[in-house]
């Protein structure tokens, strides 16, 4: 594989649900290893994007490229397969299970032994697999820092841990590309730090490049390389943080300035 | 009071009640992994039996790879049956599943009906030993047999569920397929792979049943009495499903004892599961080991 093929391209997507229009000829690439946010007001499309990404959806037009490979009509467990994980903005642990077993669920497709040999275990290796997935899910533990939860029922923990243990089944499943719908919606300051910090460490130490739906516009311009504004279903900007924030049609729509940029205009004409 | 015949009588239930057991775990597993409610869950245990007598006695196979081949048919039926007819039914109301599930009930009875005709025939017979003696009790050893097989089927699914691959997908399945499917979990092959061991389970306990009491559309009968047994021990909780088979094996037999000794009401032997069912579900809605779903505020 090429090195410099772009790890995503969308390209001229569009979503509509009957006259709805979710989306609109959006396109956009995110190169191998960056930290890539997509930002917008409620309703804007951006979880929708990240489902036509990950196959829950479809697009009506337009197609997305995965390490350079048309991915359009493949379904969800497929990319899954080629390495896109996910989290959902809803939490979505299996509660009944342990943290454990959540994170486990994540290394199913890398799991090469299944029911019948798995029986026959002794034969195969099966025993040297489940203790390599064993270390590989333990690495994960320590680096989330929920080694004291591991054994508890996902669904009776607080909040903040939920979405620990959800970031950490997503990331079991080793994907090259991350997409995160909202991390750390709903989180308070210091258990947004750390979320940040990991998603920094996942991005640059772990080598996996990250897509982010994220509504605290403090931590998107802070770590993300780069970032693209939707709105209603259209990409009005793209670029740098910087370039982002400064850009008229992003105050406009996403940060509630358009009053002040009336003023500049009537100003202006004035 | 007639001890003996309390204690042979609860011997009886307990071997049955693990067989119901064991239907009501394969009925829990379809409803567990695809969420249909499954009404010819009965109707397996027939062609399973029909399956595996007719293998026996048209061309004379031994026991062992008449059963095999039984298996083997079981699971091929249970992946087409899921494949074709209910996949397209996903998406689609409860109530028009559970139309479906009733409509194949029917139609499996009918067509084995037509097949094998209406009158119980017997398997040929399978051990040297018709009956051996326990602490002074007349046991059938296919009754010892079944009782040997459901515990290994038991304890097959309590390792397929927590320590294999596709367990663990199941369960994942179950709660959420959506997630399921972004963790790489093809939802198609655990649904097919759900019926196809339902179906296999269920036709090795119709085989047992069958060979204890010969095959007739009697069997499907074991279809109804799955019904107790899960809302006993909760719709989806496998654990629970066995429980509640032999809770409802115990009373059939108990209710049965007094029923002939003392009360002489008459058919109690039928009635009493149902009874327990109304009271089950006025009292503890979701069963013995049902979830409710975790609430955190």
């Amino acid at each position: 594989m090429e090195q410099d093929t772009p790890i995503l391209e969308v390209e001229r997507v569009s979503l509509r649900f009957g006259g709805v229009r979710a989306l609109t000829d959006v396109s956009f690439s995110v190169p191998r290893g960056e930290l890539f946010s997509i930002i917008g007001p409620n309703g804007a499309g951006k979880t929708s994007m990240v489902n036509c990404i990950s196959g829950r959806y479809r697009p009506t037009e337009g197609r997305i490229l995965f390490d350079g490979r048309d991915i359009t009509a493949l379904g969800p467990n497929k990319r899954a397969g080629l390495g896109i994980g996910r989290t959902f903005q809803n939490l979505a642990l299996f509660g009944h299970m342990s943290v454990l077993d959540n994170i486990l669920v994540g290394r199913h497709h890398l799991m090469r032994h299944g029911f019948l040999t798995g029986m026959v275990y002794w034969l195969f290796g099966a025993q040297r697999e489940e203790l390599a997935h064993r270390r590989a899910v333990e690495d994960i533990i320590d680096f989330l820092e929920i080694q004291h939860i591991r054994k508890a029922a996902a669904g009776t923990l607080p909040y903040g841990l939920r979405k620990r243990v959800e970031l950490a089944r997503a990331i079991a499943l080793r994907p090259r590309l991350l997409l995160l719908d909202e991390p750390m919606a709903g989180m308070n300051l210091e258990e947004k730090e750390d979320m940040a910090r990991f998603i920094v460490d996942l991005n640059e130490e772990w080598g996996m490049t990250v897509i982010m739906i994220e509504h605290d516009m403090g931590v998107v311009m802070d770590i993300s390389h780069r970032v693209i504004v939707l709105d209603f279903g259209r990409k009005i900007a793209e670029g740098t943080p910087e370039q982002v924030l400064a850009d008229p049609h992003v105050k406009r729509a996403y940060l509630g300035e358009e009053d002040e940029l009336l003023i500049d205009e009537t100003e202006r004409a004035g | 009071m007639q001890w003996d015949l309390l204690l042979q009588l609860t011997l009886n239930g307990l071997i049955v009640g693990a067989l119901y057991g064991v239907v009501a775990m394969s009925f829990v597993l379809i409803y567990k992994a695809s969420q249909v409610v499954n009404f010819a869950q009965g109707e397996f245990l027939l062609i399973g039996a029909w399956t595996c007598w007719w293998l026996l006695t048209e061309f004379r196979l031994p026991f062992v790879w008449g059963f095999l081949l039984t298996l083997v048919f079981m699971t091929i039926f249970g992946v087409l049956l899921q494949v074709i007819v209910l996949r397209p039914l996903i998406g689609e109301p409860v109530i028009s599943v559970i139309m479906v599930t009733i409509g194949l009930s029917i139609f499996f009875q009918a067509l084995m009906k037509w097949m094998f005709g209406v009158f119980a025939e017997p398997f040929p017979p399978i051990f040297e030993t018709q009956a051996v003696r326990i602490a002074g009790l007349e046991v059938q050893s296919v009754y010892l047999l079944s009782l040997v097989i459901s515990l290994a089927i038991m304890a097959a699914f309590a390792w397929f569920f927590t320590a294999s691959k596709y367990g663990l997908a199941m369960r994942a399945t179950a709660f959420d397929q959506q997630v399921a499917q972004s963790l790489g979990i093809s939802v198609r092959m655990v649904f097919a792979m759900a019926w196809a061991i339902s179906a296999i389970v269920s036709a090795v306990a119709g085989v047992v049943v069958g060979v204890v009491n010969g095959v007739s559309s009697g069997l499907s009968f074991y279809g109804i009495k799955v019904f107790p047994a899960v809302i006993l021990g909760g719709l989806d909780s496998v654990l629970g499903a066995v429980l509640g088979g032999i809770i409802i094996g115990l009373l059939e037999n108990i209710a049965h004892f007094f029923d002939s000794t003392i009360l002489h009401w008459g058919n109690m032997f039928q009635i009493a599961p149902f009874y327990v069912l109304i009271v089950i579900l006025l009292i503890k809605p979701y069963g013995l080991f049902g979830t409710r779903n975790i609430e955190r505020v």
